[in-house]
């Protein structure tokens, strides 16, 4: 055969080969809901200098009436009520006056809630993706060691996950965090201490089921390493449950990190947390609903958008 | 109940230009067009075809199982005169089970694995006759001994999964006769099944056609079965019913291309990979909604004319007054006599040096007793004697063949060889080194370059995640030494003109392929290092018949022409038979005959080789085969028989000895070797089982 025969094709274009296979989620309406309902906390989170009225952590003080001074220890506007047009001035001084709408009103100490609303997002659309990638560094390595190998190795990482497994993870969390003190890398370290036992458990049942396919044996019979076999052979043949179960994680993170904040074990203050937010207007529920009730909202949301998405994308991965 | 005529004498089924399709996403999907079948009282039809041919349809539409998405587009299913468009839900559930039962390929599927037998099979008399449970049991317990279930009593009192496949299938079949139908639909009863348990099973249908009231119609792919099973038989091709005819007819004169392209794709005794090498059909089954127009087998067939072919549809044309039919236009101005053209002869191999030798190879997995009890007792352990005592050598450019059924030891084999296993006892000595106790990741690269592999199933042989092109490129790049993308890539593109598959597959992901084109994928990447030995473990069995042909040939090519030495691990006895040159035959982990591909189809015969030969379909009419039933099932490896391995099921069991003392290896001369007791004498006495009738004549 001559060289000259030899016609190397076309690679079809990086993005063209990426894109094609989510635009399929339009055929799951359930999945553009989901998608749609995520793709608004990713923007609010992304543009939030932009779309937020008010700085997050500005305590608002109400404007007085026209041609008066401003009175500097004026009371804050405590629990506003929400869609209320006032100009504010910021942290009381005068010359930074902002006129806008509250739209879900103010908190406690007079900071808008809708700003701190977007703000919010910023920090759990953070902190949420990345402790779950963690816990996915973590999980997939032993999962596919395990379910590959079985025998000892398993024993052992099996043995380990269960008892962390059967730990109860909100005095987990009480526990790690009481240790080592509340910061954003606690955070993060403490939710994949507790969810990396339920990855490895996935990703090991896939591996156990991937390890009897023939192209494994035709890796074996090469001779090739255990790490190209782990993570070139199987590894990418466990996506698909594994894109499914890495968004519905995402969303009982984001519940987690609420949780954490709630317990005030969540981000330092003052910092916004849709957690802490909640806790902060729990104590006067009953006077001003709207503070605990809209980000309680924010939190339900986002996690039933990651679940939607996640249904949507195993309906169109159980297609043809 | 649609009141069916229990003494109905005309056709039990009739099937009027039927049209079955299915409705997808992208498109509507015609899957069976203009059918039409005649299926008279005590009758058996045959469906013959590949995959993909619409004979399942055909039997789902006939029980109107067609789901949500199929539908019946025109045409009428007549079932002793009632059309089956016009019957309610409730009327069909009375029809299915009751007037019309069906047995599927996969018996565990069929059975509940949480419910005992005995209820399974009460329920049918009890569901649809309303009897009283003794007259219930009693009629179950009639119909086990009916299929020839030894101890039926005890199978009532089984769970599926304590009963043997064979004898699962048979429980099957009773339930379905249990309600006394009139029709019968067996779809591929018996592939799923070991060839000596197939053998019983085939007896059992064709018994049974005989003696019961009932009509059958037999799916198959495998034209040898609906010989020994069918009187009439139906040719299925993309849709449509190409041939139609008795059997006899149709077998000795096939009057459409596709019909005679199918006769020329199977191996039968007749074939010889020098004499009359098999032919594949070339091309591909056409998508169903892109059929060409005309003849559906145009594109593929020989005699192909253009303006004649293609004008439009071609409906069945009689050939003779028997209702022998084709759908061809040109069946009169064929010669049917003369084979399509074929491949040149091809020349006899020399075998060169001996590549591997197995001497004496032990592979025993030990069983640890790991239960308290055990554990008080001190420990015991047992083994799975997976190989016993194997030994056999393979010449270079030799055609080694390793045939068994299933949990003879043939795969283990294969790891103990491939270094996934090391040997228990034993050598293994592969181009002067023994690695019998060297595993795949302690051996040079040379030598595991030197021995590869080609895998049995196609859709599980390729990473589903990687193109083609990569996964080449992967072996290349571990084997070949080059590294040089450039260079490897040409290399990828050499083995893929190797295997006749186009260059634009370099960036086929592997579902884009058909199950022929992944099997010659797989076949390229066990060439890519240029092996010496290459163990191929069944690479056809999964593929249908035209495309297995296709895939045979070209294994047999590129082994020709590397020299290579080829392991085939198959339990097929007809394709051993065309491409061995030196058979093993192996029993339950132990080795029970070997020699050449000669010695092993005529005798002396090991008893097991006997039964195996007698099982394998053969479709040709101009043979006569011996009949022998093997009786029982496969022992358990873990404890398998004292004595001779085989005397649990041997039919020619000449005594104690053969239960108390294992059996010599006798030489029956030039390499020629069995097990057994029996004297060599005596089994050179025995009669060939295959033979050709005009010669016994």
């Amino acid at each position: 055969m001559s060289d000259s025969a030899i016609q190397i094709p076309k690679r079809p274009n990086i993005l063209v080969r990426i894109l094609r296979p989510l635009l399929l989620i339009r055929e799951s309406w359930v999945g553009m809901v989901g998608l749609a309902l995520v793709f608004f906390w990713v923007v609010m989170a992304l543009f939030a200098p932009w779309l937020a009225p008010f700085p997050p952590n500005a305590l608002l003080m109400p404007n007085q009436p026209p041609g008066t001074e401003w009175i500097a220890n004026a009371t804050h506007m405590i629990g506003t009520i929400p869609a209320s047009e006032y100009c504010a001035a910021i942290e009381g001084d005068t010359s930074k006056v902002n006129c806008g709408t509250f739209w879900l009103g103010t908190d406690l100490t007079g900071r808008d809630v809708w700003s701190r609303l977007i703000w919010g997002a910023r920090q759990v659309l953070i902190y949420a993706p990345l402790a779950t990638f963690m816990a996915y560094i973590v999980g997939i390595p032993m999962g596919l060691w395990a379910g590959y190998s079985r025998g000892r190795v398993d024993a052992i990482f099996s043995f380990i996950s269960n008892v962390i497994l059967s730990f109860p993870v909100l005095v987990l969390y009480v526990l790690v965090i009481a240790l080592v003190g509340a910061s954003a890398v606690n955070i993060v370290a403490a939710v994949v201490f507790a969810s990396a036992p339920g990855i490895f458990r996935i990703v090991r049942g896939l591996a156990m089921d991937l390890r009897s396919r023939e192209y494994v044996f035709a890796a074996e019979t090469r001779g090739e390493p255990l790490s190209y076999i782990l993570f070139l052979e199987i590894l990418p043949n466990a996506r698909g449950p594994l894109i499914v179960d890495a968004m519905l994680r995402l969303g009982y993170v984001i519940i987690t990190i609420g949780t954490l904040g709630f317990l005030g074990l969540g981000l330092p203050p003052p910092d916004p947390d849709w957690g802490k937010m909640i806790a902060e207007g729990r104590n006067l529920l009953q006077v001003f609903p709207w503070t605990p009730l809209f980000s309680c909202l924010a939190i339900s949301s986002a996690v039933l958008g990651f679940n939607l998405l996640a249904d949507g994308l195993r309906e169109i991965s159980l297609r043809d | 109940m649609a009141g069916f005529q229990s003494d109905w004498d005309g056709p039990v089924l009739e099937c009027k230009d039927l049209s079955i399709s299915y409705y997808t996403r992208a498109a509507v999907i015609p899957a069976v067009q203009d059918f039409n079948l005649v299926l008279k009282k005590n009758e058996t039809i045959g469906l013959v075809g590949e995959s993909g041919c619409g004979k399942s349809t055909v039997a789902m539409a006939i029980m109107r199982y067609m789901g949500k998405n199929g539908a019946i587009t025109g045409g009428q299913v007549l079932y002793k005169g009632v059309d089956l468009a016009t019957l309610s839900e409730e009327e069909l559930r009375q029809l299915r089970g009751n007037e019309i039962a069906m047995v599927y390929q996969e018996p565990m599927a069929s059975l509940n694995p949480a419910m005992k037998l005995d209820r399974q099979l009460m329920e049918v008399p009890l569901f649809h006759e309303q009897v009283s449970e003794q007259e219930a049991f009693d009629r179950a317990v009639q119909m086990l001994a009916n299929v020839k279930l030894p101890d039926p009593e005890r199978v009532m009192a089984s769970y599926p999964h304590q009963i043997s496949g064979g004898q699962q299938q048979r429980v099957v079949i009773a339930m379905a006769l249990l309600s006394k139908p009139s029709l019968l639909l067996l779809d591929e009863p018996t592939t799923a099944l070991d060839v000596t348990v197939e053998a019983g099973i085939v007896e059992l249908i064709a018994e049974l056609a005989g003696t019961l009231q009932t009509s059958m119609i037999y799916i198959s792919h495998n034209l040898g079965l609906i010989l020994e099973t069918c009187d009439r038989i139906n040719v299925m091709y993309s849709g449509q019913v190409v041939e139609e005819g008795a059997v006899v007819d149709v077998f000795d004169k096939m009057r459409h291309p596709y019909t005679q392209g199918l006769f020329g794709a199977i191996p039968l005794p007749s074939a010889d990979k020098t004499a009359r090498p098999l032919q594949a059909i070339r091309g591909q089954l056409p998508l169903p909604h892109a059929r060409p127009p005309g003849c559906y087998f145009g594109p593929r067939c020989d005699h192909f004319q253009a303006g004649r072919c293609d004008a439009g549809p071609i409906s069945m044309q009689p050939v003779d007054d028997t209702g022998h039919g084709t759908r061809c236009v040109k069946w009169q101005e064929i010669d049917w006599g003369k084979l399509g053209a074929g491949d040149a002869l091809l020349p006899h191999t020399d075998f060169g040096e001996s590549v591997l030798s197995v001497n004496q190879m032990k592979k025993y997995y030990e069983l640890k007793d790991t239960s308290i009890a055990a554990m008080v007792k001190g420990g015991s352990s047992r083994f799975v004697k997976a190989n016993e005592s194997i030994s056999f050598l393979a010449r270079e450019a030799e055609t080694v063949a390793i045939v068994g059924e299933s949990g003879c030891g043939k795969s283990t084999l294969a790891k103990v060889l491939l270094g996934l296993e090391t040997a228990t006892e034993g050598s293994v000595t592969f181009q002067g080194k023994d690695l019998s106790q060297v595993p795949v990741q302690k051996r040079s690269r040379n030598d595991v370059k030197a021995l590869q592999m080609v895998f049995q199933n196609p859709f599980d042989t390729l990473n589903p995640s990687h193109t083609v092109g990569s996964q080449l490129g992967r072996v290349i790049r571990k084997f070949g030494g080059i590294t040089d993308g450039e260079a490897v890539r040409r290399r990828v593109l050499e083995l893929l003109d190797i295997v006749k598959l186009p260059s634009d597959f370099y960036f086929r992901r592997p579902r884009q392929l058909s199950g022929g084109q992944k099997q010659r994928v797989g076949i390229a990447r066990a060439f890519a290092g240029n092996p010496s030995m290459v163990v191929a473990d069944e690479p056809v069995s999964a593929l249908d018949v035209s495309v297995a042909a296709a895939v045979t040939g070209l294994l047999m090519d590129i082994q020709r022409t590397y020299r290579t030495t080829l392991l085939f691990i198959s339990h097929d006895l007809s394709l051993v038979r065309y491409l061995a040159d030196r058979v093993v035959v192996m029993y339950l982990g132990n080795l029970v005959e070997q020699g050449t591909t000669e010695q092993i189809f005529s005798p002396p015969y090991h008893p097991y080789t006997e039964a195996l030969l007698s099982a394998v379909p053969i479709a040709d009419t101009s043979i006569e085969k011996k009949r022998i039933i093997l009786e029982g099932s496969l022992p358990s490896v873990i404890n398998p028989p004292k004595g001779c391995a085989f005397h649990t099921r041997c039919h020619r069991k000449i005594g104690d000895i053969c239960s108390s003392q294992v059996p010599p290896l006798v030489d029956a001369g030039e390499g020629h070797r069995i097990l057994c007791h029996i004297p060599l004498d005596e089994m050179k006495a025995m009669d060939p089982v295959i033979v050709q009738k005009d010669a016994a004549e």
